[in-house]
């Protein structure tokens, strides 16, 4: 219902938004209920993702430890919940391996969020004794203390491994290559979209936007979380049709004469 | 039974947030879950002090290596934390002059303004700057002419490189006007704006949808491991 001007229900300029946004939710939704009834999609392999037993299994191996970054932001961001969600199945393989893995974090709530989640994680995997919160730490909300602290760290421990999975800005390129530098398998994923050539550049792999998004419906397995997936691909299915209608769109208008054109608001009198 | 209220939470504080956007009497509600996040934020805070006091306290007592960067972080947090809650050097606000602690603690002038300006802000530049030749040495790697997209990769590069400077201009200023639009300068603008844009779009396209996945997932407990999982 949308009410007058005066007392609107409904914000009149967000409309369209809603509109996207309903189908969206409506394309994810029904793709997961599919999926429950059996209809589970089949998801493309992704390298960054099937690399993380890989990565611990070497960490192990080697002796060494493995980091793990959920970037600097705090979980009002979704990449830092995205982040503690790859975290939580890094933590079970890293458990069952009895590998060490080190959560430096630069926000509290994370380090409570993380906390409980590599706690549950050690659970499931039949090694509650593994878990050690000491190991998921607060370092500091500034950025560049932050980053000093993990390159400093890196010198020190050598990681074997380290995952950077959530939100970062300038401190990128200072973690990832000094990950490089200790030659550790390097696994990044992140939605900021500036920070993604610099992953590119120094990681092994890297989970670019929605495949971040994605990692922990692909880790779960579970058939209604990667009917999400099929969800997604469907309303970006929807929104290519939509582009290439409004590049046709855009086209004819350019090659039809003026005189040809209906009046718009703009040129009625 | 706890797991049950953090998911309740979620959900309501999830709901507000995304429909706050469409509803304008929802902007209030919104704003109260913004309050509260910041609220518990900060108590947290408390939290994840009291772990960096235990954890550089531990390594200072067991007196492994590095345990003076333990103790430099110690004193780092307790002069600050000392001068930031007592106020140490503020100058009374003029609406109070008599009140000695009416001031703000960073105000120009105060121990904490000054920690800030004369310690803080050089190292943080000091490491910003770093990241100069961590830049050079990510693109050396990067921009090796291996197989026919690195060379192209390597290829753009050059052409935006050479475009942001004045170099590119000195290069192909010489090119009629009929040909400006090989001109280094004006060839970067045309990479950055059609298919680098293009490019960016789709990735956040992408992403976008991502967020919508995911905040379906969320809200409706389907995925918890941020919670700890089903354990």
């Amino acid at each position: 219902m949308v009410l007058g001007a005066d007392a609107s229900f409904l914000n009149p300029d967000k409309l369209l938004l809603l509109v996207v946004l309903v189908a969206t939710c409506a394309c994810i939704i029904a793709s997961m209920v599919l999926a429950r009834a059996g209809r589970v999609p089949k998801i493309r392999r992704i390298a960054g993702l099937e690399a993380v037993e890989e990565a611990v299994g070497r960490a192990t191996e080697m002796g060494r430890p493995i980091l793990f970054v959920p970037g600097i932001q705090d979980m009002d961001n979704p990449m830092t919940v995205a982040g503690i969600t790859v975290l939580s199945r890094v933590a079970g393989t890293a458990a069952q391996y009895d590998a060490t893995l080190d959560v430096p974090v630069s926000r509290s709530l994370v380090m409570q969020a993380a906390r409980e989640s590599v706690q549950a994680a050690a659970l499931q995997a039949g090694q509650p004794d593994w878990f050690d919160p000491e190991r998921v730490r607060y370092i500091t909300d500034e950025q560049f203390g932050y980053a000093a602290y993990a390159a400093g760290a890196m010198a020190r421990d050598k990681p074997a491994a380290c995952f950077y999975m959530g939100c970062f800005f300038a401190e990128s390129l200072i973690l990832a290559e000094n990950g490089n530098a200790v030659g550790a398998i390097q696994i990044a994923g992140t939605a900021e979209t500036a920070q993604l050539p610099f992953f590119v550049a120094s990681c092994d792999y890297t989970l670019i936007g929605e495949e971040f998004f994605a990692a922990s419906a692909y880790l779960s397995g579970a058939p209604d979380q990667l009917g999400t997936l099929r969800g997604q691909d469907i309303a970006k299915a929807l929104i290519a049709l939509v582009l290439v209608g409004g590049v046709v769109m855009a086209t004819v208008k350019v090659f039809t004469p003026k005189s040809d054109r209906a009046p718009t608001a703009e040129m009625a009198p | 039974m706890s797991r049950s209220i953090a998911l309740l939470i979620c959900l309501l504080g999830g709901l507000t947030m995304l429909v706050s956007p469409f509803l304008p009497m929802a902007t209030e509600w919104s704003n109260e879950v913004t309050d509260w996040f910041n609220i518990l934020a900060a108590m947290a805070f408390v939290l994840g002090g009291g772990s960096l006091l235990k954890v550089q306290l531990m390594r200072l007592s067991a007196r492994g290596p590095g345990w003076g960067y333990s103790a430099v972080t110690l004193l780092a947090f307790i002069v600050t934390l000392w001068v930031g809650l007592g106020k140490v050097g503020v100058v009374a606000d003029p609406s109070a002059p008599t009140v000695a602690w009416s001031g703000k603690p960073d105000d120009e002038g105060s121990a904490f303004w000054w920690i800030y300006l004369y310690v803080m802000t050089p190292i943080t530049s000091t490491l910003f700057a770093v990241l100069a030749f961590y830049v050079a040495s990510a693109a050396f790697r990067a921009f090796r002419a291996k197989n026919l997209e690195a060379t192209l990769l390597l290829g753009t590069a050059f052409v935006i490189l050479l475009g942001r400077t004045f170099a590119g201009v000195v290069l192909t200023g010489w090119l009629p006007d009929w040909a400006s639009g090989l001109r280094l300068e004006n060839l970067a603008v045309t990479i950055m704006d059609v298919f680098n844009t293009a490019g960016n779009r789709a990735i956040i396209i992408g992403i976008a949808l991502g967020v919508a996945a995911t905040g379906i997932r969320l809200l409706i407990g389907l995925d918890r491991s941020y919670l700890g999982g089903d354990a």
